[in-house]
């Protein structure tokens, strides 16, 4: 399954070159040309079978890139300080294994023994600059295969959870590798138009890889598939849960990065009614895609984003359903087919 | 004037939802325009083409003021909502809001754990539901306040007078303009208010020469205020910097001289506080020359803002003489 091979490689923002890989392989085959550019953006192609007088170009991002760590400095018993990359949670982080750097070096962040904790220390978050991964190995061993600057990746494998019902599965990175192995899914098939896959970078650091791309290529269109918030554990309040599992693909009315075009969603919604598809739309004014950087590209471009319900993103281990996941795949297929029909008003 | 401005603050249009402010400018500006489009974005762009020999000018005000928009309905049919732009709460408990068709709402608060000021998700929108299934509103519906505008005399009261008050100046001068040598591109941008996006492809798309936004700007005559050497009623304000942008010397000192030279009062503005469309077209492509118009208001991004018609008036003569004569820089 690609998703599986996907969410176990390590994308961390700005070292993407894994899933890129990966998706490269996976594009053989299905894509017409592809380049890759200076960023890193994978850019694949879909000739159009022609007749399409407009759009005459669709971009549909996903990106690579995952949050992870990044190593900034090696004490001197050989722990590993780190910061950030992205945006994560450090109630999360304690005890947890990562893989340092291309060889994939296991690391566990260290954690104090609740025996040896003070009272007030067990209420208190630890933060980045408190916290270090313990590789095992000595100092000397340490400095010869690590160094400032080399990355790391939560190390979570893929499993099936539940093979019937919502088919979830889990796995690290389904945000956004869930969107990634869905454009794969879109490359198979050819539509009236160009269809412009991209694959971008640094996603998850601000857009940065799909501003650029969206300016080499000069959409006409474009969408952001997306793996997105969903918190929908049952709560003391009614209040939203940001989007449900297994109630099918989220659309976004508006989030911190863009306000969806309006004839866009109707044009997903419509697709999604005729063909039986269900939808969901996501809470509004939270979180941030691709089509943030897309939509405000050179004159501007009409973009729309649809993604899968994630729960626990941005963590060590997220949780979907394959149900939401196939059918964003069928909606954004199908609305695509839609789109030679025209925006209207 | 008064009622161009009444009809474009009455009007409709949080960020992204500005079709309805659009209509009504672009039935203002076909007569005077050589040219009118919408962008992919929404943005309104009016040419002047002028006579020749000038410079190619692009002018912004934005069509879109600051709302809300609903995040989820409960099973008892209330509303809860988050921003559109600046919103703040202390603005909201008691208010009226209006959705694009009309229906009406009033907010309320939880009354549990609530401290002076209730945070976003301790407010919710009434439109008197009983339930969900019976609620007329969906998650992504769009609400602005819901107040009529009000003619004290000297001075204006209206929500969206940011940035309204601007597209019926723009609108005002354009019908003065009468011959120009410039090529003046008269932008009504959107979505402003959530990151200045409209004018920054709408800049791109202009490929102007040199800039002025027009946009409202805070004031320091109110009780207790905080200390900023802009009042109403004492002419439009230049603006010399703001959170997000330097004006261009050449532009501001041309703005002076202009208002000098023409007799209308005018004051320099510093804000410390938020910016404007300028910061959008300053950096387009290569980067232009831009300064900004300001109408000074009072209780900006409150349902009911303040300006004085001496200045709005004031503002309209200066940017017709602006765009009148060679620009020099």
């Amino acid at each position: 399954m690609l998703i599986k091979e996907l969410v176990e490689a390590d994308g961390v923002s700005g070292h993407e070159d894994a899933v890129r890989e990966l998706l490269l392989k996976a594009i053989e085959g299905c894509a017409d040309e592809y380049r890759i550019d200076a960023l890193g953006n994978l850019i694949a192609v879909k000739y159009g079978s022609g007749g399409s007088a407009w759009p005459k170009k669709v971009m549909v991002s996903a990106h690579m890139d995952e949050v992870g760590l990044m190593v900034t400095h090696i004490e001197r018993d050989g722990t590993l300080r780190f910061s950030p990359v992205g945006g994560i949670d450090p109630r999360v982080m304690p005890a947890k294994v990562v893989r340092i750097g291309d060889e994939r070096i296991p690391g566990v962040i260290a954690v104090k023994p609740i025996h040896l904790l003070e009272p007030s220390e067990r209420w208190r978050v630890l933060q980045f600059d408190q916290l270090a991964i313990d590789t095992g190995m000595s100092c000397d061993e340490v400095n010869r295969k690590v160094s400032p600057g080399t990355y790391a990746a939560f190390a979570t494998s893929f499993e099936v959870l539940d093979e019937g019902g919502l088919r979830t599965v889990k796995g690290k990175a389904f945000d956004d590798r869930a969107g990634c192995a869905a454009l794969v899914e879109l490359l198979k098939e050819t539509y009236p138009f160009d269809l412009y896959a991209a694959f971008t970078v640094q996603e998850e650091v601000g857009l940065r890889g799909a501003r650029v791309a969206a300016y080499a290529v000069e959409p006409d269109v474009a969408f952001a598939l997306e793996g997105t918030i969903c918190d929908d554990s049952p709560k003391d309040k009614d209040t939203s849960p940001t989007t449900r599992l297994g109630a099918g693909p989220a659309l976004t009315a508006m989030d911190r990065s863009v306000i969806c075009d309006r004839r866009l969603i109707g044009l997903l919604t419509a697709e999604a009614e005729a063909a039986g598809i269900p939808y969901q739309f996501k809470q509004p004014g939270i979180g941030g895609t691709d089509a943030g950087a897309m939509h405000v590209q050179r004159e501007g471009i009409p973009s729309a984003v649809l993604a899968v319900p994630c729960r626990y993103i941005h963590s060590p281990v997220c949780v979907l359903s394959l149900n939401d996941f196939d059918n964003a795949v069928r909606l954004m297929r199908g609305a695509l087919y839609r789109l030679t029909g025209g925006l209207g008003a | 004037m008064k009622e161009l401005i009444r009809s474009l603050v009455e009007a409709y249009g949080p960020s992204g939802s500005e079709g309805q402010v659009r209509e009504l400018i672009s039935a203002q500006v076909q007569g005077a325009a050589t040219s009118v489009r919408t962008d992919a974005l929404g943005n309104l762009i009016a040419t002047v083409k002028g006579t020749g020999g000038g410079r190619r000018i692009m002018l912004a005000a934005h069509m879109d003021e600051i709302g809300l928009v609903a995040s989820y309905v409960d099973e008892k049919g209330f509303v809860r909502f988050q921003p559109i732009g600046g919103v703040s709460t202390r603005t909201l408990v008691g208010g009226r809001v209006r959705f694009a068709g009309g229906l009406r709402g009033v907010i309320g608060a939880e009354q549990k754990d609530v401290g002076d000021l209730p945070r976003i998700d301790q407010l919710f929108i009434d439109v008197g539901a009983r339930s969900r299934e019976s609620c007329p509103v969906a998650v992504g519906d769009v609400a602005c306040f819901d107040r009529p505008f009000v003619d004290l005399g000297e001075r204006l009261v209206a929500k969206a007078f940011d940035d309204r008050i601007a597209c019926a100046v723009l609108i005002q001068a354009m019908q003065e303009l009468g011959e120009t040598a410039h090529e003046v591109s008269f932008v009504f941008t959107v979505q402003e208010e959530v990151g200045l996006r409209g004018a920054q492809t709408a800049a791109y798309g202009v490929d102007a020469e040199l800039g002025i936004a027009v946009d409202v700007t805070l004031t320091g005559d109110t009780p207790q205020a905080r200390t900023m050497a802009v009042g109403l009623g004492a002419g439009p304000a230049i603006k010399v910097k703001d959170r997000g942008m330097l004006a261009h010397q050449g532009v501001r000192r041309w703005m002076e001289r202009t208002a000098q030279a023409e007799g209308i009062p005018y004051q320099l503005e510093v804000l410390e506080a938020g910016t404007t469309d300028g910061m959008a077209m300053q950096t387009t492509r290569a980067g232009i020359p831009v300064g900004v118009l300001s109408i000074p208001s009072r209780y900006v991004h409150t349902p009911s803002e303040m300006v004085d018609y001496q200045d709005v008036l004031n503002s309209v003569r200066l940017l017709v003489a602006l765009l009148k004569k060679p620009v020099e820089l």
